[in-house]
């Protein structure tokens, strides 16, 4: 039952093969039994994911069953859930219990959706590898020794293991992608505005979007059509109406312009992940598309803005974690610059303390011009790149990460490298634009993800694209060894 | 050698929405601790911003009635600092994209001159809450509570130009921004809740000296009398200071009332370095022409307006117009009793005389004023018929005041209508002349220019005999012709 994707539950429960609770039951059993190696879980719902699976199969019995009436899902664990834990992935939040849904879950909930849990992740989603986690390290189902990407590394390691068919998570550089990739799921990043922020934790305000990360994309798709809606408590949300996603997904994909960006293509990028993403090319080739080289000249600009302007952002967003009001706060301050020196000196990790001091240098006097101001305009014309190569092609393709998923610890004490993970992604985001990671093949028996950028607000045809490449192909129905309880 | 003073304002106004700036929690003041706080104010995780549009257009009011640009696209920005009562560890304020721009206004001084205060700009920014050091927190562990009902109270900022060269100037400036703020209803303008607050950048400088002198801020000034004691104790500080050989650094002074005297804010080794950008949780704020010209059309009569008009319409002198406009509040019930009594004059008199006094001596607004307009312009219509003369009205005014009814209802109750019967004063001027012979004879022995004053002592005792009731033009009259008969 653990293999079905949310398209055939949605079914399954309608056709009443099976119930919510026989569902819900047997993936909490399988979280039960295999994600004590995963750790893809900080916090299991398992009571409150019966009660609300029972009154989803009441639901289902009467008729009257929402979108999603039933299925199982899981909410990375920066999405407020109230009464329910929800720490960000650190020390400082351990203790946190909101008062308040997220958008995000509250539109999951009206859409019948049952949440086992709350998934893994780094530390405020400041990660590539889900190793800044204070609840440990994520492990890439596909090998346990390896990372399974981040910052939304549980979200991805949970779907890939087959612990739950689709989870929640966000993107600020590629977190939704590059973990996708790396385990061989499939994730989506939307427009910047698509999905409503009210809840969910922030890292870069201007950056961070919430997006799904599923088996397939007609799942993702399923998924997007619940979490994108307008939202007046998030004044950055884009005022258009709800659409169904799946709508578009059987079009031909015949005539379809494909950028190729060469600088998506060059040094650095492994041999066989290049492989796998110019065999992916063909494939779309023989589907009918056609492709075009395109430049992103300012390309190379993008990981130094970036790295200017998301610690920039949080440097303020996390000064609310001051051991005052809520979180963690260190044992008998002796004032209040104790309070607050040792509160976040205590409660926060390397990670995120290295990016508060990185952003509020960046936005120093003195520094401001030099830095934050320069890498504004940086943006602008990675913005601008992007909106020229759309006026010559409808997606951009290449690969979502440089390399397969790396060893636990091997770019640990190296944040450079670190950063270097999301050379591919961080683009779309200080464009805003729509990104998505696709299985595409294995390079050294490890999943490699194709990388699908859409115009503003074209997830439709995104989303179109990609399943029309899963029709083609059954990459993303591989199974990690790691999703059977024997390979422990 | 002579000093100059050189004073620029920083206003703080609470806007009187009814929500606050960025959520929805409720304004009002008083509230028990943390009871008008929600999870936007307490910036719990994942919460986000609402601007209030009211919030703008009050910013936008304010803007029009000061003469300024107004910001078509302003900005908010993120101010950092760490500090308990600012729970995000960020104030949202705007800086270089104000929503009002340059402006100015005309100041009117006690001693009949104007001057124009230039705006440099006025921004909206969320105020701060509350650090309370009160015993009943105090546990012996100095501990300290935090209120946050205040947190995220809509303010605009209105930064001045260098322009005031007094306290008094500095204090008329004020004034008419209070003036401004309340007749426009953006702002209840009450200095001891804390709606209206003002920093002072004073500095001093030789008169004839174009560069400005090194200036200190004194903060958080919450009455017009601190105001002035503070600039003019910082003034001197600073001149003494100077003339000693000394020098004045830039630092933030507070004002010890108690003392009068300024003191340094602990000093800060290295400046405060605020890092401010935009905050990524706001757009841009975009105001249409139409937008800004509707709130134009909607804009009430200004001080200054009203002020003219009263002078035309009431012919009042600019002195009391001025006075009279200078609270809305005032400026109504001044119009109420001038309209229900018809004698706009004797209005403007008894609204800033006895009922000046009345409202100080009670410590209270005019809204809740003892005497209605109503029952002014009673009194004030039985004055001009005579029923009463302008002595026994205050004795009638002073019964109203304590709820006694109208004025013809204490009047009726304790009889004090006029007497102005010829037949009556005439008996009465008659029994005073007669027992008081010795004055009458001074007065016949008198030379003619001192008899009108020696008068008086008839006067009163007519007066005296009529228990203040007898008309006194008509004494005056009465008695003239019986003393000049005797002469």
């Amino acid at each position: 039952m653990h293999q079905l994707t949310i398209a055939e539950i949605v079914r399954g429960l309608r056709d009443k093969q099976f119930s919510s609770v026989e569902i819900t039951t047997h993936l909490l059993e399988r979280i039960q039994q295999l994600d004590s190696q995963l750790n893809s879980f900080i916090t299991v719902t398992g009571d409150q994911a019966i009660k609300a699976a029972a009154a989803a199969d009441d639901r289902l019995a009467q008729g009257d069953a929402p979108a999603l009436c039933g299925v199982p899902i899981a909410h990375k664990d920066i999405f407020c859930t109230t009464g329910v834990r929800t720490s960000c992935g650190s020390k400082m939040l351990d203790n946190f219990i909101p008062p308040y849904d997220a958008t995000v879950v509250s539109n999951f909930q009206q859409a019948g959706a049952v949440s086992l849990g709350k998934t893994n992740m780094d530390e405020f989603a400041m990660g590539s590898s889900n190793e800044s986690s204070f609840y440990g390290a994520v492990k890439n189902p596909w090998d346990i020794e390896r990372i399974p990407g981040g910052s939304s590394g549980g979200s991805a390691a949970a779907v890939a293991a087959q612990l739950v068919p689709g989870t929640t998570a966000t993107d600020t550089g590629g977190s939704i992608r590059q973990p996708a990739a790396m385990t061989g799921t499939t994730g989506l990043k939307p427009t910047y505005g698509r999905v409503s922020r009210w809840g969910m934790i922030a890292f870069a305000s201007s950056l961070d979007q919430g997006g799904p990360i599923a088996r397939t994309a007609e799942d993702a798709a399923l998924m997007l059509s619940v979490m994108a809606s307008p939202d007046k408590k998030d004044s950055t949300c884009l005022d258009h109406p709800a659409e169904d996603f799946s709508a578009k997904l059987n079009d031909s994909i015949q005539g379809l312009k494909i950028g190729v960006p060469s600088e998506y293509l060059s040094d650095g990028l492994d041999t066989e992940v290049r492989e796998r993403v110019q065999e992916a090319l063909n494939e779309y080739v023989k589907l009918g598309a056609e492709l075009v080289e395109i430049n992103l000249p300012h390309s190379n600009l993008a990981v130094p803005a970036y790295y200017v302007i998301a610690p920039a952002e949080a440097s303020a967003n996390l000064s609310r974690f001051d051991g005052v009001r809520y979180g963690y706060r260190c044992e008998n301050p002796a004032d209040l610059r104790d309070l607050y020196m040792r509160s976040r000196g205590e409660g926060f990790g390397e990670e995120v303390k290295r990016r508060i001091l990185v952003g509020s240098y960046a936005l120093s006097a003195g520094y401001y011009d030099a830095y934050y101001n320069k890498a504004q305009q940086v943006r602008r014309l990675i913005k601008q790149d992007f909106v020229d190569a759309f006026d010559k092609v409808d997606v951009i393709m290449g690969p979502t990460a440089p390399n397969p998923a790396f060893k636990l610890g091997e770019k640990n004490s190296d944040p450079v490298a670190m950063y270097l993970e999301d050379i591919y992604t961080i683009a779309t985001n200080l464009a805003g634009l729509p990104g998505m990671s696709i299985p595409c093949g294995f390079a050294r028996g490890l999943p490699v993800g194709l990388q699908i950028i859409g115009n503003y607000l074209d997830e439709a045809r995104m989303l179109n694209v990609a399943h029309q490449f899963q029709q083609a192909t059954d990459w993303h129905q591989k199974t990690a060894p790691a999703t059977t309880p024997t390979a422990e | 050698m002579e000093w100059e003073v050189v004073i620029g304002l920083e206003v703080h106004v609470q806007l009187a929405t009814q929500s606050k700036i960025f959520s929805g929690a409720s304004t009002a003041f008083g509230a028990a601790p943390n009871t008008q706080a929600c999870a936007v104010d307490l910036a719990m995780p994942g919460t986000l911003p609402v601007p209030n549009e009211e919030a703008f257009r009050f910013a936008v009011m304010f803007g029009l009635a000061m003469n300024a640009g107004i910001g078509k696209r302003s900005v908010f920005e993120r101010k950092n600092y760490f500090y308990p009562d600012l729970p995000k560890g960020y104030q949202t304020t705007q800086l270089e994209k104000p929503i009002v721009g340059e402006g100015q206004i005309e100041i009117h001084l006690e001693d009949g001159s104007s001057k124009t205060v230039r705006l440099h700009h006025a921004h909206l920014e969320e105020d701060a809450g509350k650090s309370l050091h009160e015993a009943v927190f105090d546990s012996g562990h100095g501990m300290s509570g935090i209120d946050l009902n205040r947190a995220g109270t809509p303010l605009i900022e209105i930064v001045s130009e260098p322009d005031m060269r007094s306290a008094a100037e500095a204090v008329a400036y004020l004034k008419k921004i209070h003036s401004i703020v309340t007749y426009l209803g953006i702002s209840d303008g009450d200095m001891s809740q804390g709606s209206l607050r003002c920093d002072a950048n004073v500095s001093v400088r030789l008169k004839g000296e174009e560069e400005l002198g090194t200036r200190a801020e004194i903060k958080n000034l919450n009455s017009f009398r601190f105001i002035e004691k503070a600039i003019k104790v910082e003034a001197q500080r600073q001149i003494d200071l100077i003339e000693d050989g000394g020098k004045v650094i830039q630092e933030t002074r507070l004002y010890d009332a108690d003392k009068n005297e300024t003191r340094s804010m602990r000093s800060k080794e290295v400046a405060n370095d605020y890092r401010y950008f935009p905050c990524p949780d706001l757009l841009p704020v975009v105001l249409t022409d139409d937008y800004i010209e509707q709130i134009r059309g909607e804009l009430p009569e200004l001080p200054d307006a009203k002020c003219a008009r009263f002078e035309t319409n009431y012919g009042l002198s600019a002195y009391d117009a001025d006075q009279l406009t200078q609270e809305r509040a005032t400026a109504d019930y001044f119009e109420q009793v001038a309209a229900k009594s018809g004698e706009p004059k004797l209005a403007a008199n008894w609204v800033m005389g006895e009922l000046a006094a009345l409202l100080n001596r009670e410590e209270k607004s005019i809204a809740d004023s003892p005497v209605s307009a109503e029952h002014l312009a009673g009194l004030i219509a039985r004055i001009k018929d005579n029923t009463i003369s302008s002595k026994i009205a205050k004795q009638v005014f002073e019964a109203m005041a304590n709820g006694d009814g109208d004025a013809d209802a204490v009047i009726e109750a304790k009889g004090l209508k006029q007497v102005s019967d010829t037949g009556a004063i005439e008996k009465m001027v008659d029994e005073v002349i007669a027992n008081a012979s010795a004055q009458v004879e001074n007065y016949r022995n008198a030379d003619p220019d001192k008899r009108p004053k020696m008068m008086g002592f008839f006067v009163g005792q007519i007066m005296k005999a009529s228990k203040g009731q007898a008309n006194p033009q008509m004494i005056n009259k009465i008695l003239k012709e019986k003393l000049d008969a005797l002469l």
